[in-house]
């Protein structure tokens, strides 16, 4: 390391600005998980049968699963005894009306965060709905929403008032005995977000969850259900953070997004979940489910993500392009400084003719950091035409941190073509005195450089949110160079 | 000519093992051109590299100040605000960072450290496109990567730019002039000779005297074993030209 680096590095600290915690009395269901549990969860939501019945059936076959190793992170076995399932803000167990009876103290949380919910402040163009720990607190724009037909609530409120498209469409892309942290979703999810845009309808705005962790000593298990019609499109993003705590906690998320023919998705995440102080004491474990089914012809899901919280990222958001000329895509932004660790990648089954798909992944490795690229390309024998695309890119920011690849291609198609190219690279010292040589400060510099690594992926995101994404990156990176 | 802009004594320069600088001297005043020739090896760009702070290179010994100030203490940032520009030999790539991004915040880096306002994105390119037409440079340039994938007289160009908008009160040119055909040196030439004023002074490192033909130098230093074997006028240059370095290697005493 040069001197200017290590300067450089010691000027490391991640200023992580969500980390405080709102005082409201919550209805908080004791630690550990039953059957007894899952029978309350779903009698406090006024599940129909079929919910209950299906999250029990998930849950005797979580039973029989263990814990996944094959990842690239390692971590001490979490006690899923010591976890309560159910947490919710006292006042909202009597379901709301309007925003005027939402508790103040939630109001005033979601201000902090820059996501207000008021009628006056609310966020132009974006439909939002707040998930505070178990439960939605409240949804922006759905009347406006409603006039043109499209569906957006939070998912307890589309088991009520939208049973028979749940039991159509639920586990159809994510079954319940996926994996480990979808079975265990699958039978304590809690809240999340419903959309459903009718057959031919662009959304008129975007829609976005913003899920906040709060109480101490809980999980978050969310499950969003995304359903675009023939000829639908709609573009739908996510943001999310929680409290600094000294105890690791666990959120455990299910998203199925189903595109029919000619209908497109768009689903991004900027995901800032608390990542740990720089010891690596704290922060959430995020392991996550999110899987696309490109159903229809010429249907199109892409997925954009910028993780740049929580202490270990395991999550591969995937597309099964089963109609014919469908498209998936995956551009990603993954950082891990400190001591955070993330594993994620994509996963592109390619079923029909001619079908399409590209990867484009960035990951930055600063500190202690581990990253790890994994991805599959899967193209099957009736995949006549299929193409994918892959670039994976790692930037390493310190002599301590990793970069890991883990790429699969299997191609059963003589006629299908996947292409990969991959990279490593460093902040050189040339790039860094040539930035300064231009008067530009260090920290400037870096974040120029960085944000350039990972401009293929911001130019995905909604117009807003690649401003928040690259300012997000700044604050995660402060110094980090070495 | 009021006084030194540069003024260098006795430097000795290490990278790595290498003793690369052997005691080098120099002074530049305000309204000057110095051109350093020498042969490959002899430490030019070391020069030009040490002024400006680039790492990697190691002062044993001698001064260097800027307008009055201790240059070899200051940052490499501090030095670029306080209006020293390096034009580089092989400017460096930047991939996905935007030229005109580069180019909007190293001006108003400059500008903040002068305390004057900075450019909004409007004037800026106002200012920026007259530049461009002085350089023939396609206005596309703008929006691609710093450098990236730019031909060899790109890159040169784009220096003489930067240089251009930046306006500094010390330019220093290492080896502009290399790679470029005659009509991108004429162009070169010309932003040279544009920033000419009797507020400024310019260092160009050359190898060759094709360039000052264009750009005319009040002083030639030979650069030679890491010093300064042999400083003249203009017709030191050619003199080079005719006869090469080797007549000089062997001589150490500077005129």
């Amino acid at each position: 390391m040069t001197s200017r680096q290590q300067e450089l590095e010691s000027l490391v600290g991640r200023k992580y600005r969500h980390g405080f915690v709102t005082d409201i009395d919550s209805d908080t269901v004791p630690p550990g998980l039953s059957e007894d549990v899952i029978r309350l969860i779903s009698a406090k939501k006024g599940e129909p049968a079929f919910m209950l019945d299906w999250r029990l059936k998930a849950y005797r076959r979580w039973l029989k699963m263990s814990v996944p190793a094959w990842a690239q992170v390692h971590y001490p076995p979490i006690d899923f005894q010591a976890i309560s399932y159910y947490s919710a803000p006292k006042q909202q167990t009597g379901g709301l009306k309007s925003l005027d009876e939402v508790d103040p103290k939630l109001l005033e949380t979601y201000d902090k965060l820059g996501i207000p919910l008021h009628e006056r402040a609310r966020l132009a163009g974006v439909a939002v709905d707040a998930v505070f720990d178990s439960v939605s607190v409240a949804t922006t724009f759905k009347e406006r929403l409603a006039e043109s037909g499209v569906v957006f609530c939070p998912f307890s409120e589309a088991v009520k008032n939208h049973p028979e498209l749940l039991e159509r469409y639920l586990g159809t892309v994510v079954p319940i005995a996926d994996n480990f942290y979808a079975a265990l979703n699958s039978a304590v999810f809690t809240d999340g977000s419903f959309v459903h845009v009718p057959k031919g309808v662009r959304c008129p705005m975007e829609l976005s969850t913003y899920f906040r962790i709060n109480a101490s000593k809980t999980g978050q298990f969310e499950r969003t259900l995304i359903i675009a019609e023939e000829g639908s499109h709609v573009s739908y993003l996510e943001g999310c953070t929680a409290p600094m705590r000294d105890e690791n906690q666990l959120h455990a998320a299910v998203v199925e997004l189903i595109a029919q023919d000619d209908a497109q998705i768009k689903y991004s995440t900027v995901q800032n979940w608390y990542p740990g102080d720089e010891n690596g004491v704290g922060g959430i474990y995020n392991f996550v489910t999110k899987r696309g089914d490109c159903r229809g012809r010429n249907s199109r899901i892409s997925w954009t993500q910028v993780e740049t919280g929580s202490a270990i990222t395991w999550k591969y958001p995937s597309c099964i392009l089963r109609g014919d000329g469908s498209v998936g895509e995956f551009y990603s932004v993954a950082l891990a400084n400190h001591r955070q660790q993330a594993d994620t990648g994509t996963k592109m089954i390619h079923m029909g003719r001619n079908t399409r798909s590209t990867i484009i992944s960035k990951g930055i490795s600063a500190g202690h950091g581990q990253n790890a690229y994994r991805g599959l390309v899967k193209i099957l024998p009736g995949a006549d035409g299929a193409r994918n695309y892959t670039q994976c890119d790692s930037l390493l920011m310190s002599d301590t941190c990793g970069a890991h690849t883990f790429p699969y291609i299997e191609v059963r198609n003589p006629t299908a073509i996947a292409e990969h190219e991959a990279s490593t690279s460093k902040i050189s010292d040339d790039q860094l005195f040539y930035c300064l040589q231009r008067g530009i400060a260090a920290e400037d510099a870096v974040n120029m450089i960085v944000n350039g690594f990972c401009r293929q992926v911001f130019k995905e995101l909604p117009m807003e949110f690649a401003v928040e994404a690259q300012n997000l990156l700044a604050v995660s990176l402060e110094g980090a160079v070495g | 000519m009021s006084g030194a802009i540069l003024s260098v004594r006795d430097l000795r320069v290490r990278a790595g093992e290498r003793l690369i600088l052997d005691g080098v001297s120099l002074e530049v005043c305000a309204g000057e051109v110095h051109a350093i020739m020498g042969p490959n090896g002899s430490g030019k760009s070391t020069l030009t590299g040490v002024l400006a702070g680039r790492p990697g290179l190691e002062v044993l010994s001698g001064t260097a100040s800027y307008l009055g100030r201790d240059l070899l203490a200051m940052p490499p940032e501090e030095r670029a605000r306080a209006g020293l520009f390096l034009a580089f030999q092989y400017p460096v790539e930047i991939p996905g960072v935007n030229n005109v991004y580069l180019l909007k915040a190293s001006l108003n880096a400059l500008r903040k450290h002068r305390g004057e306002p900075e450019l909004d994105a409007f004037e800026f390119l106002n200012l920026v496109r007259v530049k461009l037409r002085q350089m023939q440079m396609d206005e596309s340039l703008l929006n691609r990567g710093v450098n990236e994938g730019f031909s060899g007289g790109e890159k040169k160009r784009n220096e003489i730019l930067q240089m251009s908008l930046l306006e500094p009160t010390l330019a220093l040119l290492d080896e502009t002039d290399s790679g470029l055909d005659i009509d991108a040196l004429k162009v070169v030439a010309e932003g040279v000779n544009a920033l000419r004023s009797p507020a400024r002074a310019i260092v160009m490192v050359t190898h060759y005297q094709r360039l000052l033909d264009y750009v005319v130098p009040d002083r030639v230093h030979v650069l030679a074993g890491g010093r300064i074997v042999r400083s003249g006028g203009r017709e030191l240059a050619q003199e080079l030209e005719r006869r090469g370095y080797d007549w000089l290697r062997d001589g150490t005493a500077a005129a």
